[in-house]
């Protein structure tokens, strides 16, 4: 095979990781909007703050050392002690099941039966309050996360992949990183346990149902609040799992927030309403704007990577609004 | 009036709910003006009507969905305090809706065993992990809902998406899930609205049968005359918000104010 096919298919399969990493994204969103119908325009910060939390755990950092030496005049910065990965990953995953319950108490209550747009307005204040909670709580600067997942390229996938072009060709095997690789698997498991978890088990059920119809739901003895809890709980933990895979990639800093952007696109394409659709969304275009790039960008002066989602996006509003997957909306007259 | 035996042999027994002058206002509107009545454990009560009577605003009020601004309700001889509509469901209360409210993204299985929810006790956690406890409580609830499955003839719909059902059976798998929750009361809004005469047999006999084998009480609204009177024990009638008649359904039958309601009057 040729040295540029095979450099194609690479770009493909880099991709399609990438993809992977939106997907992760995307799933928070879906998960909340399928419940209650509310874009949740915080589950980027959610992601950053889960992040934030995990670094400044393991680091024995303590929390608002900042405020707490501008106030006490103390030198206060961290403990002086490590956590180990697992155990950190777990007590976050309880402060955000505890931001969970925050979220439905000081906010939602108050809010149900209003419209979708309030909603969402609810959700852009609470992302930028989170954002300047998270600074406040852990500090501003950009930090390292590593949880001990694997890095750099797999030589094991390189050397295996050589024998593919011909010798003497410049070709030296598929370059992928190890942390893509952890990534795709780690969604794997999520989106199996999800879909698992909601078709098999009473609470699974409830979460479908309250998703459905809220009216019903009540009736059959389904507590909104309750379910509207475990929903941003499971939404947390999903940014938990986002935030992990992004903060060891490029480091746990504020532009974290924006993946919210990229995902956008994604739930344009897979419909916001399903959650196979946030994964094949995801893989579309982390793959179409890798491929769009080696292919189309040369030609454009490149930098394509920046609009295509967006461009993907536009173009499925227009012919398949509800996305691939999503339920069709049908209104009648 | 303590318990009797019916004509055909069903035992009615002591007052179950008894909703006690209740008035119900949108704004300045009044839905329902100071109503009361009772009904009784074993019985089939129905609550019938002109359109915009008050009867589902009735049954939203029992079921919790609507805050009635005066009057009490009391279930099983005491008064009830404003509650949730789930709490209200968790006392033993189950319904139906008019147009029919089933979880449209599930089969019918799944519909069904979401009426269990209220029995299942088991943490979210065991779940999560399919624990054993878990586990039982899932395989005994899927054997009630076999049951309940056989008992109402839906096996061949079982794994259908509800959404892809006839109205008919749509409204027959909303009356299972009702029926899951194992309620002390069961509300029905218009069981047999929409459907045709073969399907308002069937639901007949279902309503019965219900009643009999499991000694629901059930209250039904109902817009056909002719099914009330054939099915229930005893009938409110309402109209303009207002109770015009209460009793067996020879007496409401023979009643000048409910036929006038129903025929109108001549306005002379």
């Amino acid at each position: 095979m040729s040295p540029d096919f095979l450099y194609a298919i690479e770009v493909l399969l880099n991709g399609l990781m990438a993809g992977v990493m939106y997907s992760l994204v995307a799933l928070g969103f879906v998960l909340i909007f399928k419940a209650s119908g509310v874009f949740n325009y915080a589950q980027g910060v959610m992601a950053l703050f889960a992040a934030l939390t995990l670094v400044g755990i393991m680091n024995g950092q303590v929390p608002f050392s900042h405020l707490i030496n501008a106030v006490f005049g103390t030198h206060l910065h961290d403990f002086g002690w490590q956590v180990p990965a697992l155990a950190a990953i777990a007590l976050t995953a309880v402060v955000m099941v505890f931001f969970a319950i925050l979220v439905e108490k000081l906010i939602l209550k108050y809010l149900i039966g209003q419209e979708p747009i309030i909603l969402f307005m609810a959700t852009i204040g609470l992302a930028y309050f989170m954002e300047g909670f998270g600074d406040l709580m852990w500090g501003a600067d950009i930090k390292a996360l590593d949880v001990g997942l694997p890095k750099g390229g797999s030589l094991w996938i390189e050397e295996n992949t050589v024998w593919l072009a011909a010798e003497g060709e410049r070709f030296f095997g598929f370059f992928i990183d190890k942390l893509d690789i952890s990534a795709t698997i780690v969604a794997i498991i999520l989106v199996v346990a999800l879909t698992l978890f909601s078709q098999y088990t009473a609470t699974g059920r409830a979460l479908r149902a309250v998703a459905d119809d809220h009216q019903a739901a009540m009736s059959v003895g389904i507590s909104l609040r309750a379910i509207w809890v475990i929903t941003w709980s499971i939404a947390g933990f999903v940014a938990l799992v986002a935030g992990i895979m992004w903060g060891s990639k490029s480091g746990v800093q504020f532009s974290l927030a924006f993946i919210v952007l990229k995902a956008l696109p994604v739930l344009m394409l897979g419909g916001f309403t399903s959650i196979p659709g946030a994964i094949v969304g995801g893989l579309i275009i982390g793959m179409g704007e890798k491929l769009f790039e080696f292919f189309i960008g040369p030609l454009i002066g490149g930098a394509t990577e920046n609009w295509f989602a967006y461009v993907l996006a536009l173009i499925f509003l227009v012919f398949r609004p509800q996305g691939l997957f999503g339920e069709r909306i049908i209104e009648r007259v | 009036m303590s318990s009797y035996v019916t004509p055909d042999g069903r035992t009615i027994g002591d007052v179950l709910l008894e909703v006690k002058n209740i008035t119900l206002r949108f704004g300045g509107v009044e839905a329902i003006k100071d109503i009361s009545f009772d009904v009784r454990e074993g019985e089939i009560r129905a609550i019938i009507g002109p359109n915009g009577a008050g009867k589902s605003s009735m049954l939203n009020v029992i079921n919790g969905f609507y805050h009635p601004q005066e009057g009490e309700i009391w279930f099983h001889g005491k008064k009830r305090r404003a509650m949730k509509p789930s709490q209200i469901a968790r006392q033993g209360i189950a319904r139906t809706f008019q147009n029919i409210a089933l979880f449209k993204g599930m089969n019918t299985l799944d519909n069904i065993m979401t009426g269990c929810f209220t029995h299942m006790h088991t943490s979210l956690i065991e779940q999560a992990i399919w624990w054993g406890r878990a586990e039982r409580e899932e395989y005994r609830y899927r054997e009630k809902v076999e049951h309940i499955i056989d008992f109402l003839e839906i096996q061949a719909i079982r794994k259908t998406p509800v959404g892809a059902l006839p109205y008919g059976l749509q409204k027959r798998v909303e009356l299972a899930r009702a029926l899951a929750a194992e309620p002390k009361l069961l509300l029905l809004d218009e069981p047999m609205a929409g459907m045709n005469v073969e399907e308002k047999e069937d639901m007949c006999r279902f309503v019965l049968d219900v009643n009999a084998e499991f000694g629901t009480t059930i209250v039904l609204i109902e817009h056909d005359m002719g099914v009330v009177m054939d099915i229930s024990d005893r009938v409110v009638v309402l109209d303009y918000g207002r109770k015009i008649g209460d009793g067996v359904p020879d007496e409401v039958r023979s009643n000048q104010e409910v036929i006038d309601a129903y025929l109108g009057v001549p306005h002379d």
